[in-house]
């Protein structure tokens, strides 16, 4: 095949997702910049390291910037970073900075060499267990974003350790993605919370068969994009 | 590990009522540039512990001749801001520890990531 090495346009991708941070970002190249990032070797089960895609993170980061303007100059949370993809489209999309939290060595060394290839500094991580971080963060953060374990039959209720977490640590909003199917449960823990919940978005999540109790290729699952906010 | 990361860390080790601020032991401490951006700086002052930040910068040697306390009208002085924006963005610990100052518990800091995890019943 005629045509320039793997390599050179990788580069030259790279190099794109520097020169259009100060203009206006859309929606496309956020999402090939997002490409760029390594996700998961061997996802684990218990933590349920489903990857969030490039189109699904990018949507998201394109939304909460233009949309509601909660990145730009904001310091922001990514909860359970993982490989860390919307940790990086937040600092691509310039946030103040950005402190990815997350429990797992492995998913950490992937980020911090996504955050050396993609030469960002206004971007940190911090190793701990998001369910015991409690409220000690106060209202520090401006803006959480997150996508979190949804809760499977290993770790139920996760989600919502996570969810109570971040609106203790942010100031302005929230944006997580849950299941559709527990739209209604989310909506009675947000008014006990005293937190008002919009619906941006329902997204299909194509879950790829990472682990092998996932027997057809991929799982479509109907998955809410929601924003958080104080009341 | 950014000091303004540092500034919101606390210790939960079990029983320990004031784990804060955690006091850093370095070994390696680098400073990565970063785009000064006055707005953000400025934004995030009032939300500092500011004594904390003094002290995490004379643990690392690099508290310049930043103030014990915090100036007045602080928005408007640009080599104040300039000064803060490099102590809490600029400077970062790649290897050490920190310590809880109640408990002396050490959680390491490697390759600029503190492990804030404690072992089960700690």
């Amino acid at each position: 095949m005629l045509g320039r090495p793997d390599h050179l346009a990788e580069e030259e991708e790279k190099n794109k997702c520097a020169s259009v941070k100060r203009v206006k970002m859309k929606l496309k190249e956020l999402e090939s910049c997002l490409q760029q990032v390594d996700g998961f070797e061997e996802p684990k089960i218990l933590l349920e390291q489903y990857p969030t895609s490039p189109h699904i993170a990018g949507c998201m980061l394109y939304t909460i910037h233009n949309t509601f303007d909660d990145i730009q100059n904001k310091l922001v949370a990514d909860l359970g970073c993982g490989c860390g993809v919307l940790s990086i489209g937040a600092a691509v999309l310039d946030a103040g900075l950005c402190v990815g939290f997350d429990i797992d060595d492995g998913a950490l060394d992937i980020f911090k060499g996504n955050v050396e290839e993609f030469e960002l500094s206004n971007i940190d991580v911090v190793q701990c267990d998001v369910c015991s971080i409690g409220s000690s963060y106060g209202k520090k953060f401006d803006t959480v974003i997150m996508n979190p374990p949804f809760g499977t039959k290993h770790n139920q209720g996760t989600d919502m350790q996570f969810l109570q977490t971040a609106i203790s640590m942010a100031s302005t909003a929230v944006y997580s993605l849950h299941k559709t199917s527990t739209r209604d449960h989310i909506q009675k823990k947000a008014n006990d919370w005293k937190v008002k919940m919009e619906v941006i978005a329902e997204l299909r999540y194509d879950l790829p068969a990472s682990y092998k109790f996932h027997k057809k290729k991929s799982v479509d699952i109907q998955v809410d994009f929601i924003r958080f906010t104080p009341t | 590990m950014k000091l303004l990361t540092h500034n919101m860390l606390t210790s939960h080790v079990k029983g320990v009522v004031k784990g804060y601020p955690l006091v850093i032991k370095a070994t390696e401490v680098k400073v990565n540039e970063l785009e000064f951006n006055a707005q953000f700086v400025s934004r995030m002052i009032p939300k500092l512990e500011w004594s904390a930040l003094i002290q995490a910068a004379e643990w690392l040697g690099q508290s310049q001749d930043l103030p014990s306390t915090l100036i007045p009208n602080y928005e408007k002085d640009e080599d104040f801001l300039r000064k803060v924006h490099r102590i809490l963005l600029e400077v970062e610990v790649i290897e050490g520890c920190l310590q809880c100052p109640e408990s002396g518990r050490e959680f390491p800091i490697s390759k600029g990531v503190p492990n804030m995890l404690l072992d089960e019943g700690e």
